[in-house]
């Protein structure tokens, strides 16, 4: 079973799983998320973790990517991630990245 | 009644940063972009569920769309904007073309859903749909075992059939949903089908009460829910809701006669989605053509699918909140609920003018809800089976199989 009840930690490498297609519009001019019966318009922060959710960062390395890009407290910035990350965990809207078998 | 009746669904609010797309953009003078599309491929299905939402009257195979005006029609679509495209029928695996369809859409950049019965399909078939860029898989399951469910699709072994589909749609890596459509017939099945659907490690679930037109309407006495029924399955719904969250998301729709608000059918007629028959008629939803007196344009037309969107009669009728008579007129949930159904409102009242009669203000409303009572107590239990000979009545014993 791949990516069922995520507890999204800082070691997490999540990604958006095949269901969920994260694209812009160029019709409306706006990002959407594309998923079964939904579709989501996510805000330019949400867009932006979204596009570092390639299944190989850890949410660690993209917080500290957000945090040095926009000189921001490390910690606040790893809270408001996890809980938006933990959020779309919930819904079915992430997966995490198999753990590679050595 | 329970609280849980004051709400069309129990869905949460998104509350992630990310909103509804539709939540910023609906107005009520205006209507949008379409979001997605209900491409209806064939009225063919080896099925016969007697809830069936295709029409009473079926296209037949003859006057459907071919493989070219259907890729055209796509094309169309997402010059329109359209996002997504849910291929559905009768069942859509019935088209010999449908790998060739799904890669199309894919090439254009439509979010592909393939909404199927899943007894034609083959693995060697999912997996070159999976292949052609097929996004997402929706099977319809009619019970959690097959005495009920054979005998609600009158088919035999449909059940065994469908969830081998189910496991080999999960070992392709394809995300799966889960539809279950529930009635009087099968509600005491509930449990058994949310667990179901976490052994076949679904992604979704739809518990998603009979809605009743065209074939439902016919078989509504051997349909309906009680009422203890209904507060059972909110009860059974939430609990589950809360117990699988992030395990498996399960989508709720209520029936529209024990409701208390109308629901925002197809989020409102003409703002969001519409569909397209077999045969290419442009529908504001896929029960439209229950309404008579509607004109619908075809694909097949001189007009493009964007002017039918835009200028169509069939859609401006109830587009908005123009058109409304009172109740709905000065009510202060008409940009909520935009009225309810349209079809529902001509199957219950004569008019698809009239507020849908699942709203508790419409004068109908408590005739209805006793209709819906009487008819869950008649011990009417026998099915119109659905077929292109405009139904067949179950016989005793041989439950249509």
């Amino acid at each position: 079973m791949a990516g069922r009840n995520i507890n999204v930690s800082e070691t997490s490498r999540p990604k958006l799983p095949r269901h969920a297609k994260l694209k812009f519009d160029e019709t409306r001019q706006v990002w959407v998320i594309l998923a079964p019966e939904r579709v989501l318009a996510p805000d330019e922060i949400a867009v932006e973790v979204l596009q570092l959710c390639d299944g190989e960062r850890s949410v660690a390395d993209l917080v500290d990517q957000l945090a040095a890009k926009y000189a921001a407290p490390r910690e606040a910035i790893a809270t408001d991630v996890i809980a938006m990350l933990q959020d779309l965990a919930d819904k079915g809207f992430l997966s995490e990245a198999r753990e590679k078998t050595p | 009644m329970s609280d849980i009746l004051t709400d069309g669904k129990t869905t949460a609010a998104p509350n992630d940063g990310l909103a509804v797309l539709e939540q910023h953009r609906s107005t009520a003078t205006s209507y949008g972009i379409p979001l997605a599309v209900l491409a209806e491929l064939t009225h063919r299905c080896p099925l016969q569920c007697p809830y069936c939402s295709n029409p009473v009257e079926l296209d037949r195979a003859g006057s459907e769309l071919t493989t070219d005006e259907w890729k055209k029609v796509m094309t169309e679509l997402v010059e329109l904007g359209v996002l997504q495209i849910h291929f559905s029928g009768g069942e859509p695996t019935a088209r010999k073309d449908l790998v060739e369809l799904v890669q199309h859409a894919n090439d254009v950049g439509l979010y592909t859903n393939l909404i199927t019965s899943a007894v034609l399909l083959t693995k060697e078939k999912l997996a070159a749909l999976a292949d052609a860029g097929l996004c997402h898989v929706q099977i319809s399951f009619q019970g959690n075992e097959p005495v009920v469910a054979d005998r609600v699709a009158g088919l035999k072994n449909s059940h065994e059939k469908k969830i081998q589909a189910a496991k080999w749609t999960r070992e392709l890596d394809l995300p799966l949903t889960v539809n279950a459509v529930m009635h009087r017939q099968n509600l005491h099945q509930l449990s058994d089908i949310i667990q179901m659907a976490v052994d076949l490690d679904a992604d979704r679930l739809e518990v998603a009460n009979v809605q009743y037109y065209g074939w439902a309407l016919k078989n509504r006495a051997a349909l309906m829910p009680t009422i203890e029924q209904i507060e059972e399955t909110s009860r059974i719904v939430e609990e589950a809701q809360a117990r699988l969250k992030g395990v498996l998301a399960i989508d709720y729709v209520v029936p529209d006669y024990y409701a208390l608000r109308p629901k925002k059918c197809m989020g409102g007629w003409g703002r969001q989605f519409f569909n397209i028959s077999p045969a290419g008629k442009v529908l504001p939803c896929h029960a439209a053509e229950s309404i008579t007196g509607l004109q619908f344009e075809s694909v097949r037309s001189n007009h493009s699918i964007a002017w039918i969107w835009q200028n169509s009669e069939a859609f401006n009728r109830y587009r908005g909140t123009g058109w409304m008579p009172e109740p709905c007129k000065s009510c202060e949930f008409r940009e909520i609920d935009y009225g309810g159904c349209r079809c529902q409102a001509f199957a219950l009242t004569g008019d698809a003018g009239n507020t849908d009669p699942a709203c508790t203000l419409s004068p109908m409303h408590e005739k209805i809800f006793k209709l819906a009572e009487t008819e869950a107590a008649g011990g009417n239990n026998r099915f119109l089976y659905r077929n292109f000979a405009g139904g067949t009545l179950e016989t005793e014993g041989d439950h249509g199989a």
